[in-house]
């Protein structure tokens, strides 16, 4: 086949146009919540202290810090999923869970305390947190990576990691609501952890899976 | 450059709009500049430049399978050599050859490059016989017998909507072949 018989070719095709990244993430993403939300309460569910949690403002900023993740690791991966995309002026978005992060813990560390700060960070749930987190994301990671193939990603691993990332706020956001643990700088150490490995598994995967 | 960037831009707009002859011209104005960047690039990784044929269509191909994520706001140029760029990286390391190239390759490439010879392309022709038969028959019928749709519908005893899909389908195959190899 000559070139111009190609192009030929393609011009009898423009009239099937492929559907938007966005929209085939979203497609993606909301076969894969549901099946993510329905193992969570198969196997965890609510604390069963929930309603008074909601009181305790530590027990809500987790569920701001962690879909703060997930929506700027969704912007940011998406305008990725431009070939001439550039990440510069975009990854400092990602900061922003970061930041809310750490200015709970300095909130809190002003605060006066029954218990000492390593008895906080140790918490009573690190094993759980680092497993249900990563295990709750699995599906919003490949939905994720399925989505995110629509695009035409020049950066695979980055973009992959950004899935990472966005499946692992989506799975925190399930999993803070039935972890007891409420202080930042429990979230700082173990949800970060769990996020590092899914995001760690996100490039990976994206290394591969989303080269065009 | 300006001049040519805005023409570009004007008729993937139209294209998008669903006109294919703007989308034609299109790709018939961009393959010297692709023709040439691919033969410079060859040339600097010290590979035979007469293989230039088979990248170009390999961006042809991906720059038609990813042309929804353009964003229409923004100009066409930078999308097609980005595309264009990673589709030629892809293809020196698949000949075993680690190599940067630079935007500006493109940028510096002027429209009226006289065109050398080049061995015919036969990357993409030797994947369209791997094709599922009814793809094979449905591409090979518009690209090698120029048939449109409407006249391969009727020879295949095929709805046009049956051709549109298995044409679609199987450039996408194409794509995914090239890749993988």
């Amino acid at each position: 086949m000559d070139t111009d018989q190609l192009i030929r070719t393609l011009a009898a095709d423009n009239e099937t146009r492929p559907r938007s990244v966005g929209s085939a993430l979203a497609v993606a993403l909301a076969v894969a919540l549901p099946i993510s939300i329905v193992a969570f309460f198969v196997t965890l569910g609510f604390r069963s202290d929930i309603r008074t949690a909601m009181h305790n403002p530590f027990f809500d900023f987790k569920f701001v810090v962690t879909m703060s993740l997930a929506a700027s690791a969704l912007v940011v991966g998406l305008h990725l999923s431009r070939p001439e995309a550039s990440p510069r002026g975009w990854i400092w978005l990602l900061l922003t869970p970061v930041v809310l992060l750490v200015l709970a813990m300095a909130v809190e560390m002003m605060l006066p305390h029954s218990r000492p700060w390593l008895v906080r960070l140790i918490g009573n749930n690190s094993k759980l947190c680092m497993t249900a987190i990563p295990l709750l994301s699995l599906p919003l990671l490949i939905a994720g990576l399925i989505g995110l193939r629509h695009g035409a990603s020049t950066r695979p691993a980055l973009t992959g990691a950004l899935v990472g990332l966005l499946s692992a706020g989506l799975a925190a956001t399930l999993y803070a609501s039935q972890c007891n643990d409420d202080s930042p700088l429990f979230v700082i150490t173990w949800y970060s952890l769990a996020t590092a490995l899914v995001t760690a598994i996100g490039a990976f995967a994206g290394s591969r899976l989303l080269r065009f | 450059m300006r001049g040519r960037d805005d023409e570009w831009t004007g008729l993937m707009r139209s294209a998008n709009a669903g006109d294919g002859a703007a989308y034609q011209r299109l790709l018939a104005a961009v393959v010297p500049v692709l023709r040439a960047t691919a033969r410079r690039g060859l040339a600097r990784a010290g590979q035979p430049i007469d293989q230039a044929e088979d990248i170009v269509q390999d961006i042809l191909l991906a720059v038609h399978l990813k042309r929804h994520t353009w964003d229409a706001n923004a100009a066409f140029a930078p999308w097609l050599f980005a595309i264009a760029r990673n589709k030629l990286i892809d293809a020196l390391r698949r000949r075993g050859r680690r190599v940067f190239v630079n935007v500006d390759d493109f940028a510096e490439t002027l429209a009226g490059e006289p065109a050398a010879e080049t061995v015919p392309a036969s990357e993409v022709a030797g994947h369209l016989d791997t094709l599922p038969a009814r793809q094979r028959d449905v591409v090979k019928s518009i690209a090698v017998d120029s048939a449109s749709i409407k006249a391969t519908a009727a020879k295949f005893n095929m709805s046009e909507g049956a051709v549109r899909v298995a044409l679609h389908r199987g450039l996408t195959s194409l794509a995914s072949r090239m890749r993988k190899d």
